[in-house]
């Protein structure tokens, strides 16, 4: 548990809690525009930091990943525990869903033994009432001992309050909760061996120390130095003489302490009857109306709104009208005017020109697909429908070595391959992760590919069928190998279903608007960088080495050699090889079956170069390599195959 | 009455042949038996299989035997996997040993400790003894595994059973403790649950480590 650095000198609001209780609502809220997210220092965790301004005091708020427990488990619970040990914050505010006071309330007894200032609000209080729970706030807060707030934060109820609460936080106050007698004593006779000064209470570290948590173990290592023997000592033998699990044996006391606060806090009037998100709930989980429901959701969200509208129209709209016709023509000539060398003019205009190709691709036809593609997730995502296809596909999901969890990564990578394999981080076993990498290098294409290879393949009947089959059979039969090969832990699946909900318009904006913020800082000097390479190919005369190189397995595919420029372009965007391969159709010198060949093996062939160093990033050297020589083989294998098969049957020609 | 262990395992053999998977008797190949073998024989003395030609079929008269020897080894399963931890081919081995040991109401004190499971670690079934159905008809359905309740049924987790300490304290941070109510909400393609105005999906392997104490439908 390191310090970063502090970059600010403000008092500083954190805002901690479960996943689905409304965090990032209240941070918006209290944030307004101006946030920043960015990797926890030395971790691949996103947290988010703005300031805000209350009774003229000015603030830095950080919202941590969700947490269940302060015991972590996952990386983005070390993370929340990191911020929440290491910022010393000013006020700490535990956000509870209302509808699970009874589940969520033991964190919140933990942050009190813990000694942190803490700020309770209840939130989701509407959905609550909606179902006949009242909860008496005021009655909460005197039992409690600290400032308890009532709030709805979707619904902007609560907010003023809250504010208002922060200003008048006195952080003096600290109330204590006394467990079981026995628990007691052995609290009492770990804390006593403690001599160092923690950022937890001593009780707080006890307890975790008798939970075994491993990081406070090494803080305490660390901090105890010759004195550690004493304390291991002391837990060993609490851990003997309990003689049963010390975790749970807590868990259970925190849950008994809880239901004693809770007395005469909650009622519930049990006339109310089942909403209709519920039953809608229902429906996306049972198979027979989940998959139909699943292909609507695809047909609308990926195939009419970032198919049609973001790759069709807005596409048409840019690259057609502004760029084609008015950008690079304009660009073009005041190259031609002032710029007196030729290698300047094609680095600038040409043919791979930064602007003409690196800049119009980036902003004229990825970044409305993405775009398209990011804001249809984001919706998505924020109505909960996510852990519910989890759930669907998760038997599906561990016949290829996944668990239901890694449908989220997959379902990006038709979005944008690159994004995915850094999402990829999410999965709990490394086991997963490598899998998860292989199957979006492979066979996930991504949505720039799939548009222009959708619109190559559905004027040649069948082919686009040949295609859908090729890959999908590609993707399960190499994910069920890969599960069988790949050593390590085998996967498990939980996970907490939230409700169904209406996504709240600014929290999908925000959300969209980020990842697009992070798409162009990542992946624009990408195209750049692309589009100088290429350049440089081609005047050296190395791009046409390379083609030249190709040649031979393009004849071994069936294809024509010119085919090979269409591979190597492929290598640097998806859809710059699938574009080329537009070219080559609409030139008429592709038979139905060399198309759908091409087409098969353009979409297995290589990530692109950024999916390509992504996977250097997150796997390292070598297994990316592997990686790249594994899916080139299967690809061109595969192309092939299914050359000697579909000229054999007969069934394209 | 005595029979050998090998008389046991065949009658085991042809026990999940013919009731569990429907076959009309088993060849003697795929059991690895020898038309001479002794055990083989054995059995056809007490009249518990028809041997012909190549096909054994088990017998009315056997049945009963046969049924208890499978009882048997899942019970057995039972006890090494989830009592001593004792898994994979190691723990196969030892519940083969230990099914021997069962008979004579061995098999009614052990199932009752281990209260009257009703499918074996692998998720096969266990033709359930005398003390299962008294027990059912006392009303006392003792602890069972999630995987053993229907949707739509209520329970009270009683307690978690797995080796993994991780895997414990994230099912019990999320809720799952002993004592809460729940209820099954789908038992395909996984296991959704309720406990308070929260539900929780967790996969087939998880949900054979969480038990619970069936409650009073509501
Ligand atoms: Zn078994
Ligand atoms: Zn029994």
């Amino acid at each position: 548990m390191q310090t970063p650095p502090a970059d600010s000198n403000h008092p500083k609001i954190v805002l901690v809690g479960n996943p689905n209780v409304g965090k990032s609502v209240l941070f918006n809220a209290l944030t307004g525009a101006y946030t920043t997210v960015s990797n926890y220092p030395g971790t691949s965790v996103e947290v988010s930091r703005g300031h805000c301004e209350i009774d003229g005091t000015r603030y830095e708020v950080l919202d941590t990943p969700g947490m269940y427990a302060l015991l972590p488990i996952t990386e983005e619970e070390r993370v929340a525990r990191q911020i929440l040990l290491a910022e010393t914050g000013h006020i700490i505010v535990h956000v509870i869903d209302a509808r699970n006071l009874e589940r969520m309330l033991p964190m919140t007894l933990q942050l009190i033994e813990g000694r942190l200032p803490v700020l309770l609000v209840v939130n989701i209080l509407d959905e609550a009432e909606r179902i006949g729970m009242q909860i008496d706030t005021a009655l909460l807060q005197e039992k409690l001992g600290i400032p308890v707030i009532g709030a709805a934060t979707a619904r902007k109820r609560g907010l003023k309050e809250i504010r208002a609460a922060i200003a008048a936080f006195d952080s003096t106050r600290r109330p204590t909760f006394a467990y079981a007698s026995d628990l007691e004593r052995d609290i009492l006779r770990i804390a006593t061996t403690l001599a160092s000064d923690y950022p937890l209470d001593r009780r707080a570290i006890a307890l975790l120390l008798m939970q075994k948590d491993e990081e406070v173990l090494e803080l305490v290592r660390t901090a105890e130095g010759e004195g550690f023997a004493a304390v291991e000592t002391a837990v060993r033998a609490v851990a003997f003489e309990r003689r049963v699990d010390l975790h749970l044996r807590i868990s259970l006391e925190r849950k008994r302490v809880c239901k004693g606060v809770l007395d005469g806090v909650v009622s519930q009037d049990s006339g109310a009857r089942t909403p209709f998100s519920e039953r809608l709930s229902g429906w996306t989980m049972n198979p027979w109306s989940g998959f139909p429901l699943l292909l609507l959701v695809l047909y609308f969200g990926l195939y009419q709104f970032v198919g049609n509208f973001g790759a069709g129209t807005v596409v048409d709209l840019l690259e057609g009208h502004l760029f084609e016709e008015w950008l690079n023509p304009w660009a073009i000539a005041l190259s031609d005017r002032f710029l007196p060398w030729y290698w300047l003019r094609e680095l600038i205009t040409g043919e791979y020109g930064i602007f003409t190709l690196g800049i119009r691709y980036a902003v004229a036809i990825i970044l409305p697909i993405v775009g398209t593609f990011f804001l249809a997730f984001s919706v998505i995502e924020d109505t909960g429908y996510f852990p519910r296809l989890a759930m669907l596909v998760d038997r599906i999901f561990k016949q290829i070595g996944l668990n239901g969890r890694a449908v989220i990564p997959i379902v990006l990578g038709f979005g944008c391959d690159t994004m995915a394999t850094m999402v990829t981080r999410t999965l709990e076993t490394v086991r997963e992760r490598l899998i998860a990498t292989v199957l979006l290098a492979l066979a996930i294409p991504c949505s720039a590919q799939l548009g222009v290879i959708l619109g190559l393949l559905s004027g040649a009947p069948g082919a686009l069928l040949v295609w859908t089959l090729c890959v999908a059979a590609i993707f399960l039969v190499i994910g069920f190998l890969a599960a069988r090969v790949t050593p390590g832990e085998l996967p498990m699946f939980y996970m907490e279903i939230p409700p169904l909900r209406l996504p709240q318009p600014r929290n999908v904006l925000v959300k969209t608007l980020t990842r697009m913020q992070w798409y162009l800082l990542e992946i624009f000097p990408l195209f750049i960088f692309a589009s100088v390479l290429l350049w440089a190919g081609k005047l050296s005369g190395a791009l046409g080495g390379l083609i030249t190189l190709l040649r031979p397995a393009m004849l071994a595919l069936g294809l024509p050699p010119d085919t090979a420029a269409v591979f190597v372009l492929g290598f640097f965007r998806r859809d710059f090889g699938a574009a080329g391969l537009y070219d080559m159709q609409a030139n008429g010198v592709l038979s139905v079956v060399q198309l759908t060949v091409a087409a098969v093996t353009l979409t297995l062939f290589v990530p692109c170069i950024a999916q390509f160093l992504m996977m250097k990033k997150e796997r390292g050297w070598p297994t990316a390599t592997g990686i790249f020589v594994f899916v080139t083989a299967v690809a061109f294998g595969c192309g092939w195959l299914l050359n000697q098969a579909l000229l054999f049957t007969g069934v394209l020609s | 009455m005595m029979i050998s262990h090998q008389a046991e395992d065949i009658l085991e053999a042809l026990w999940i042949a013919t009731e569990e998977k429907g076959d009309h008797g088993a060849l003697l190949e795929t059991l690895g038996l020898r038309p001479d073998d002794a055990a083989l024989e054995e059995l056809d003395r007490l009249a518990f299989v028809d041997i012909q030609g190549e096909r054994v079929h088990l017998r009315e008269e056997g049945r009963e035997e046969a049924q208890m020897a499978v009882r048997r080894h899942r019970l057995a399963e039972r006890l090494t996997m989830d009592i001593f931890d004792i898994r994979g081919p190691e723990g196969d081995e030892k519940a083969c040993e230990f099914e021997h040991l069962l008979r004579g109401a061995v098999d009614t004190k052990l199932c009752t400790l281990l209260n009257h499971p009703a499918t074996c670690p692998h998720g096969r079934p266990i033709p359930p003894g005398r003390c299962c159905r008294d027990a059912k008809q006392q009303g006392a359905p003792g602890v069972v595994a999630l995987t053993e309740l229907k949707a739509g049924e209520v329970g009270e987790i009683a307690y978690l059973s797995t080796a993994e300490p991780k895997k414990m304290q994230k099912l019990m941070s999320m809720g799952v403790l002993p004592g809460n109510q729940l209820l099954l909400k789908r038992a395909y393609p996984s296991y959704i649950f309720r406990i308070g105005h929260s539900e929780f999906a967790v996969d087939q392997e998880l949900a054979r480590e969480i038990f619970v104490r069936p409650g009073p439908g509501s």
